[in-house]
């Protein structure tokens, strides 16, 4: 690689210019469609809503609160996705989670209740898991059932009724609190990155994810335990939903079966755009936060610009569409 | 050839799949640093042969020995521990990941806190292509966009990365064009200065006789003969794979 010596000038310009070349060749536009997105849809509204508050500190820093459960959300499905499989039924886990969790909680205390919220979305993600590597059916239709089975669960549970969330350390722990002088839910937000990013990229785990679904039969004769992978990833899924329901419980300091239902479009939309590929092999967490904020912003700025519930939902509807079709465009090159 | 032991023994191997009868009674010993190429038409019973070595099959009957130790190549992991490894005819690569990372698919190195170590991956990496004259742009290269023989030759470069012993190799230029085919066969060539026996299935006589020392010909499942390339030629190896000549032991 650097056989060049030291002293002669043209084959260090030869390796200086290959390094150069390697460099730019490993740079995979696809992944950085998400940031133009992003700057553009910033750009577009700072400039027509600049005056109706969008650019204000505070709006800004309610973006980033309100996106916080669906970014968590978006790291488990870069996994999942990562290794060839999907899972539609997260938005399902995170009622049942919050509704377990306050239930449990307003009887034996915030630990207990944090437990069971946790504890029930590993459950959850386990049986998707479980019949996904063992039975071996598609995870599309096991997470399609599974998604009508705990949404019918979590409407169950209470008979379709909200539960407060009364412990006020709970609340300021995964809502309302700051620590530091940030606010809880940007720990949270930084923290699920952080730790997502490193397994992902910098531990064997991460490496083995992507493998068994790049090429499922290559990773198993080359020792990986596929099924374990499978298993696994769907259990992170169901775990990181189990957190967005303590987010969301602790943010409106109540529980309901509604939590979580309008996360699955929005999630995958912003993973799919931040760069990680729908069938499996490829990936980014941070691409998969850029999304996120990107569809946080745009849902913010469509209510300030006062378009009625049914008109955002055709507009964001057909930005999704678009920016999912250059990003998938951009990849089939 | 005969002049060391062998590193691979196979004695009365036999393979059944119900009533089909794949391997009916096949014996080979391999020698370090030695080609020995396996012939004969499709479903002879070939891939099976080497799914057998490599662990993915267990023989109905007969031993497997390795420098002197009969094992039992109960799976893919237990083969692979004792130094064999398998180039598949269908590539074991993952596509969209870097060529360091396809090396060390399974086996990534990792530092004291469990994080994988890329540079000494990429290095390796970089060090073995080089010896093996693989020619890739870099080891950070994706391996969908390399050429049919450079991603041949990265699976054997990976395989020689790990294989103490014996290399199995499944029709390794069946999809390969005229000059990616000699690229391969120079790498397999230099296997031999590594000491590692190899087993190699090719459909191509010239490919044989250009590289093996010896030549296994199966036919419907049985060992028609083994032949020294020198002391033989096409001619007679077509016959013993068509049934125009009968088994030696006939
Ligand atoms: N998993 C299997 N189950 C049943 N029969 C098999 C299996 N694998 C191979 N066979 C049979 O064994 C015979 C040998 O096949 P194979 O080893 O693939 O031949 P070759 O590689 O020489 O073309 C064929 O008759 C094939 O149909
Ligand atoms: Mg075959």
């Amino acid at each position: 690689m650097s056989q060049s010596k030291p002293g002669n000038p043209t084959s260090a310009n030869a390796a200086a210019s290959r390094s150069l070349r390697q460099i730019v060749g490993r740079i995979n536009l696809q992944q950085y469609v998400v940031y133009f997105g992003f700057l553009a849809i910033f750009l577009f509204f700072a400039i027509t809503l600049g005056d109706n508050g969008f650019l204000s500190i505070r709006n800004l820093s309610n973006i980033v609160l309100q996106t916080a459960p669906a970014t968590i959300l978006a790291i488990g499905l870069v996994f999942v996705l990562s290794a060839g499989e999907i899972d539609l039924s997260f938005g399902s886990i995170v009622a049942v989670s919050a509704l377990a969790a306050a239930v449990v909680m307003n009887e034996y205390g915030m630990v207990a209740g944090i437990a069971a919220g946790m504890g029930a979305g590993l459950l959850a993600g386990a049986i998707n898991g479980t019949v996904v590597a063992f039975v071996r059916l598609p995870s599309f239709l096991v997470t399609l059932a599974t998604m009508g089975l705990f949404a019918g669960i979590a409407r169950s549970m209470t008979n379709l009724r909200s539960i407060p969330v009364l412990d006020g350390d709970f609340a300021g722990f995964f809502g309302s609190g700051s620590f530091l002088g940030i606010p809880s839910l940007i720990w949270w937000t930084v923290l699920a990155v952080a730790v997502g990013h490193f397994i992902y990229r910098e531990t064997r785990f991460g490496a083995h994810v992507l493998a068994t679904g790049d090429n499922p039969q290559a990773a198993s004769v080359s020792g990986i335990k596929v099924a374990r992978i499978r298993l696994y990833v769907l259990m992170l899924s169901g775990g990181l939903a189990g957190l967005a329901g303590l987010l969301y419980a602790g943010r409106l300091q109540a529980a309901k079966y509604t939590l979580g239902e309008s996360d699955l479009m929005t999630v995958i939309a912003a993973v799919i755009v931040g760069g990680t590929l729908l069938h499996g092999g490829r990936g980014t967490i941070i691409g998969a936060l850029i999304g996120s904020l990107m569809m946080g912003m745009l849902n913010n700025g469509l209510i300030l610009m006062g378009l009625s519930v049914s008109d955002q939902m055709i507009v964001r509807g057909l930005i999704i569409l678009a920016a999912v079709a250059v990003s998938l465009r951009e990849k089939a090159r | 050839m005969s002049n060391t032991k062998p590193v691979l023994s196979l004695k009365d191997i036999q393979k059944h799949f119900g009533a089909v009868t794949a391997i009916e009674n096949f014996s080979l010993d391999i020698h370090p640093g030695e080609i020995v190429a396996l012939v004969g038409d499709n479903g002879a019973g070939k891939s099976t042969l080497i799914k057998i070595i490599s662990g993915v099959y267990a023989p109905s009957s007969g031993t497997i020995t390795i420098e002197d130790e009969t094992v039992s190549m109960a799976s893919a992991e237990i083969a692979r521990s004792h130094g064999i490894e398998v180039v598949y005819q269908d590539l074991a690569l993952a596509d969209q990941q870097s060529v360091y990372m396809n090396m060390f698919l399974g086996r990534e190195i990792t530092n004291k806190i469990g994080m994988l170590d890329r540079k000494t991956m990429i290095s390796e990496t970089q060090k073995l292509v080089d010896e093996l004259d693989v020619r890739i742009p870099s080891p950070h290269a994706t391996i969908r966009d390399l050429s049919g023989g450079q991603r041949q030759g990265v699976a054997i470069a990976r395989a020689t990365r790990w294989a103490k012993k014996v290399i199995l190799l499944d029709e390794p230029t069946a999809a390969l064009g005229v000059a990616e085919t000699a690229k391969v066969e120079e790498i397999v060539e230099s296997l031999k200065r590594r000491n590692i026996g190899v087993l190699i299935i090719s459909h191509s006589l010239d490919q044989v006789f250009r590289l093996a020392d010896r030549v296994c010909v199966l036919r419907r499942g049985q060992q028609i003969g083994i032949r020294e390339t020198a002391k033989t030629d096409k001619n007679e190896i077509i016959g013993m794979i068509t049934g125009l000549q009968q088994s030696d032991a006939a």
